[in-house]
């Protein structure tokens, strides 16, 4: 890191301060939404579907209503009497709050039982029965488009068979001309299973309707307040629910990832159960809940080709994807782009054509298509292309790391134009592969690895060169139901020189309260412990489409800098006239404006705060706040180099990841040891889907991998000790030089844990393994390969 | 039933349904929210409490169990206004983010630590492996017990573990 520009005492960038967050949470006095009680609260307790697809013949309420303390069994016929039963995804598509005709998915919401305790609704939704007459489940994306597959969305008039989009993106004909030109061609088929976020903390909310203000208050657990109170007045409006009249509080989330993005049909019912009664409502989902019916990421089947010189130079990458997106779509993704980002998937490479497709399936799954800690598809770019380039350089015969440096987009390329129409701000890709191999002793491990091959023992060592995108972004092409995902940042400057600041995000663990305050230090000098700063109460903080895509920072951040810049316009304005100059007369450092020439005669920002209320010049408005809504120029590419060495057992099939080294490049640095810990727990969701995570479905759609028996998060045993750098390429068009950070981690990790696993299994002619490289997986391939002990 | 507790030195006392789990009673009769839920079945451990020292996870015990027993959780960690040094050591060595299972990872290594007072780092991983924490990728967990551990030692009488 450069030497940070003010004292620690300011806690500037660059300084490793300690989070103002830790006091509350290592006390055990956070706020998370199971916490709020309310007098006279009711809990909410959801009967969901045992089949993956099945009609409803009768749910019958009367044992539950029965049960001591239920007072109400909803179903979706109760909300079809006001048009609630339905409502829209984040991508325009439809997804039911209660059924009324059929079921989708296993687990799906089929009522809702409202009691006086969480035992007595716990109690009703055992009671509730329920008839189904069960229906073909069609489980596979490529069964579901099949000729004479169901047709799943028979509420969608005129729909004729279970596709939802088709999506594509480049240049057809020149990729297929590149192609067909190709000395060296390789092609794979890549699936990136369904997992889930599994944040520690569940989904949940406490709704509130005060009858007597028409007040909607809703608790809950959500990384986009101001856009779900959007969303709310709009889907609910014809019941009397306007905007001004909704609050939506994000209290302290315990993690949130991607998985707090949607609005799932508890928080409706919630809303629904407490407008009705007028009464404060809880809900809370389990564990089971969770994993089974909350959005799901990724679950996309991938056939990628990639066309080289036989000098091992990249021309062309060629993809076609089939995206199971469950029974609606319900994914996370700027409305622009069904397929999310998934077109960075050129990575570090200055690849000249490139064609992707897209198209999204209709299954009897739970929606979703959420990130998992990543961008918008980018985990499934960059596993493509950074698993896609190993094999060709494999085949090709050349050392992966030789491979990439000679394909990478050069430093001076930059800014870059990808083939698929990206513009890469800033990137010094051969610079983090350098310090990568040069920390893991690259050449040393590669003369271990001969030796050990010759001994039979099998060691893979893995690169992943990634390229992110993040900070979503410009207005001009990114919006989500409309609202364009700018950013805001709301100062106020108190007389004593103290200050809070209020943003449109909402940190779910990241640290915001830290690190928003340090730029806001960073620009207007104020230390940051004298800054307050406040999100996710949507009746005080400023607009913003929330946090998820790593874009607080590039998005938030950079409102907070251009905010606190107009804080110092006005402040000079003051010195000016305490100091009896013209404002261009003052220099300005960090919280101090002095004379040109007279150094000596200066005024602090302090001083200028208390000016502002007590002594403002005629003529000025008094007071000192500013605020932005930022509407970033472009995105940032944070980038990386990981290297990794695994070591197989022949025994097990269990591979062991003995090394891994981290060099991150996220541009300026805020704070370096929150940055630190950010790509500490990215490395570790990155190491989770690629050795262990994944939820999968028998053929009649039974969940396999619902609850933490059989969906398994790494403890800190199976978590390698991770070795962590970084260098620094500031983004050229972002006011802080920042790009981001929470994600780099989790979407470069898995391509160097599988790059590493084939490369310990290419001599015996193994290509490709899917994601997670479970021991079974790699004790049959053993098996397979005549491997044995 | 009627169950009788201490709970971080207080003595406490509530009329219970005999199903009632632990949890529920810490949680939601006598309102310390400090201990989380995070899954319901005994794998994450974000629910860990001491019960007479030692930790257990209070959502899949009854209430009723902890008759005439003794409870410690994370609001009793800190002492006439001093931090636990595992407190000091979470937030020296940035050992939490969303903080959810922070209190849990407190209790576990509180006991781990009153037994194993100069752990190696593999000995910490295997006691917290009962604790999942999605956010820190565990390193800085182990820095923080180890920070605690080496303030222990530093406090404890000579030639005696705490």
């Amino acid at each position: 890191m450069t030497t940070p520009k003010t004292s620690p005492e300011v806690g500037g960038m660059g300084h490793s301060i300690k989070r103002k967050e830790d006091p509350r949470f290592i006390r055990g006095k956070g706020t998370y939404v199971d916490d709020v009680v309310l007098p006279g609260m009711l809990y909410l307790d959801i009967v969901r579907s045992p089949h993956a697809h099945a009609k409803i013949v009768k749910i019958d309420t009367a044992k539950a209503m029965a049960v001591p303390g239920v007072l109400a069994v909803i179903t979706g016929a109760d909300l079809a009497k006001y048009n609630l039963h339905w409502m829209p995804t984040l991508m325009s598509d439809t997804q039911m709050v209660l059924p009324v005709e059929k079921v989708m998915y296993q687990a799906q919401e089929v009522a809702a039982v409202l009691a006086t305790t969480r035992y007595a609704a716990a109690d009703g939704a055992a009671a509730v029965e329920v008839d189904y007459d069960p229906l073909p489940a069609v489980v596979s994306p490529q069964k579901a488009l099949e000729p004479g597959a169901p047709v799943l969305r028979t509420d969608k008039k005129d729909k004729k068979d279970n596709h939802i989009w088709h999506w594509e993106w480049g240049d057809r004909a020149a990729t297929d001309r590149a192609f067909s030109e190709a000395e060296v061609t390789v092609r794979e088929q890549i699936y990136i299973p369904r997992i889930h976020v599994a944040s520690i903390e569940t989904c949940g909310c406490v709704a509130y309707f005060d009858k007597v203000n028409d007040k909607l208050t809703v608790w809950m657990t959500t990384q986009a307040p101001h856009a779900i109170r959007t969303v709310f007045a709009l889907v609910a409006g014809h019941v009397g629910l306007a905007e001004h009249k909704i609050r939506i509080i994000s209290p302290d989330i315990g993690g949130g990832f991607g998985g707090k993005v949607p609005v799932y049909p508890g928080y409706v019912i919630a809303v629904a159960a407490s407008v009705l009664t007028g009464k404060p409502v809880k809900w809370i989902e389990d564990r089971m809940e969770n994993l089974q019916a909350d959005s799901f990421a990724r679950d996309y089947h991938i056939t990628a080709e990639l066309a080289a010189k036989k000098d091992g130079t990249l021309t062309a990458l060629r993809i076609k994807t089939l995206a199971d997106h469950g029974y609606t779509d319900a994914a996370a993704n700027p409305s622009k782009f069904p397929a999310g980002l998934f077109h960075v998937c050129t990575g570090s490479y200055d690849l000249k054509a490139a064609h992707v497709e897209v198209d999204g399936a209709y299954t009897n799954k739970p929606p979703g298509g959420i990130a998992y800690r990543c961008s918008f598809r980018v985990t499934e770019a960059v596993h493509t292309i950074e698993r896609m380039v190993d094999i060709m350089a494999h085949q090709l015969g050349q050392d992966p790391a030789e491979f990439r440096k000679k394909n990478f987009i050069k430093p001076e390329q930059f800014p870059y134009k990808s083939a698929l129409g990206w513009e890469y701000d800033s990137g010094n890709y051969a610079g983090a592969l350098d310090k990568a191999m040069q920390t893991i002793g690259y050449a040393e491990l590669k003369r271990e690895q001969a030796e050990k091959r010759q001994r039979g023992e099998l060691m893979g060592i893995g690169i992943s060169s990634f390229t992110e995108i993040v900070g979503a972004g410009p207005s001009k092409h990114f919006d989500i139901l409309g609202l364009k995902m700018f950013d805001s940042c709301e100062i106020r400057v108190h007389p004593t020189g103290k200050a809070i600041a209020r943003f449109g995000t909402k940190s779910q663990g990241q640290g915001h309260e830290t690190t928003y305050a340090q730029i806001l230090a960073e620009e207007l000098g104020i230390p940051a412990k004298d800054i307050q700063i406040e999100e996710g109460d949507t009746d005080t903080a400023p607009y913003g489409l929330g946090t998820y895509a790593s874009r607080s920072t590039p998005v938030a951040g950079a409102a907070a800098a251009v905010a606190a810049r107009k804080i110092v316009d006005k402040a000079r304005r003051l010195a000016a006239y305490l100091l009896e100059v013209a404002p261009e007369d003052l220099v300005y450092e960090p919280g101090k404006f002095s004379v040109k020439g007279a150094p000596n005669r200066s005024k602090t920002i302090q001083d200028c705060a208390f000016a502002a209320y007590t002594n403002h010049p005629q003529g000025m408005e008094a007071g000192l706040e500013a605020v932005s809504y930022y509407d970033p120029p472009n995105l940032t590419y944070p980038f990386g180099s990981y290297i990794c060495v695994v070591d197989i057992d022949k025994g097990t099939g269990e591979v062991k990841v003995r090394r891994f080294v981290a060099i991150d490049d996220c541009g300026n640095i805020i704070n370096p040891m929150i940055v630190q810990g950010q790509v500490h727990g990215g490395l570790t969701m990155g190491l989770a889907p690629a050795l262990l995570e994944e939820i999968s479905y028998d053929e009649h759609g039974n969940v396999q991998g619902g609850s933490f028996i059989d969906y398994l998060l790494p403890t800190a045993v199976e978590t390698p000790k991770w070795e962590t750098g970084h260098t620094i390429t500031p983004s050229p068009h972002h006011p802080i030089g920042a790009k981001g950070i929470g994600e780099s981690a989790t979407v470069g990790a898995p391509a160097a844990i599988a790059n590493a696993v084939v490369d310990a299994l290419w001599h015996l002619g193994v290509r490709h393994v899917d994601i997670p490289i479970t021991p079974p997986k790699v004790w049959k391939l053993l098996r397979e390969k005549g491997v044995t002990e | 039933m009627n169950v009788q507790v201490t709970i971080n030195g207080e003595k406490l006392s509530a009329d219970v349904e005999p199903r009632l789990l632990l949890v529920h009673l810490i949680r939601e009769v006598f309102r310390l929210t400090g201990t989380h839920i995070g899954c319901d079945t005994t794998h994450c451990g974000a629910c860990t409490v001491l019960l007479d020292g030692r930790p257990v996870k209070s959502c899949t015990m009854f209430a009723v169990q902890v008759h005439h027993r003794d409870i410690q959780t994370v609001e009793g960690l800190e002492q006439n206004g001093a931090l636990h040094p595992l407190q000091e050591g979470f937030i020296a060595e940035h050992g939490l983010q969303c903080g959810y299972c922070t209190p849990g990872m407190l209790m576990t290594t509180k006991a781990f630590l009153a037994k194993h007072p100069s752990p190696s780092e593999d000995e910490i991983r295997w006691a917290i492996s009962g604790n999942l924490c999605r956010c820190t990728g565990y390193v800085n967990i182990v820095k923080a017990v180890q920070h605690a551990a080496a303030k222990l030692r530093a406090a404890a009488p000579a030639g005696g573990a705490r």
